[in-house]
């Protein structure tokens, strides 16, 4: 015997607007991947010298390069604040016998981005 | 029930998840505004600096090969629902294949750089 499956368009997520707020923010990954390749790459042209690591830091200025950061920051930060706003929902920490309110896991998630983001800045650029 | 990996692959998903949302925000800050529009003083991301800074602490090392590679299986996690969830379902398999063998690929070539380094 085989189970019935009703048949899903594969465009279902076109036809709400939470689902195609699901559907961007599955697709923030991407761009989570995309710098981290960035990264790798950046510490691959370290390792082949001051000329090659110089032309890179270069290429940063180019319009496209800053293009493709701004729309990495967009998406990488709506990663960040679904990330910080569902997580509560799955992690459950209790007081003692209470349940520790979400709002203030979630807090403490926007501190701790706030304070990380001041030591990588102070670390990274060395001011 | 079965045996299953997918712990596995769930617990590296939710800590690149982590690490992404809290430090690739400032990083992209940094390396696409500060450093091209010279917001950040002179040059401060310059080849002696970094290349000290990474090759003689191996506690650098350690926190940028993180910051590089967890985010990798964050990504294999997410996109293979993804591309099931448009409607790929027939080659669910592959398609795990391909995202968790990339990012472990991404980490055996991070190795390799960082190992250079």
């Amino acid at each position: 015997m085989s189970v019935y499956h009703r048949p899903v368009s594969n465009t279902w997520w076109l036809k709400r607007k939470p689902y195609i707020l699901f559907m961007i923010r599955e697709l923030t990954s991407v761009f989570v991947a995309g710098y981290c390749l960035f990264l790798l790459v950046l510490v691959y042209k370290l390792t082949q010298g001051a000329d090659a690591y110089g032309n890179f830091m270069v290429a940063l200025k180019l319009p496209s390069s800053v293009a493709l950061h701004l729309i990495s920051l967009t998406f990488v930060l709506y990663h960040t604040i679904t990330w910080f706003n569902l997580t509560p929902k799955i992690l459950v920490l209790y007081r003692g016998e209470e349940r520790i309110h979400q709002g203030l896991v979630a807090g403490t998630f926007y501190a701790v981005w706030a304070v990380i983001s001041f030591m990588v800045v102070w670390l990274v650029l060395g001011v | 029930m079965a045996k299953s990996n997918e712990p596995i692959w769930w617990s590296l998903f939710s800590a690149g998840g982590m690490v992404a949302a809290m430090v690739l925000p400032i990083l992209i800050v940094i390396t696409g505004i500060l450093v091209p529009f010279g917001l950040a003083g002179e040059d401060p991301l310059n080849f002696e600096r970094i290349h000290s800074a990474v090759s003689q602490k191996d506690s650098v090392k350690l926190v940028l090969f993180i910051v590089i590679t967890l985010p990798f299986f964050h990504w294999a996690h997410r996109f293979r629902f993804t591309l099931v969830d448009v409607g790929l379902k027939s080659v669910s398999t592959l398609i795990s294949v391909l995202c968790y063998g990339g990012a472990i690929a991404g980490t055996i070539i991070s190795v390799v750089i960082f190992w250079n380094i």
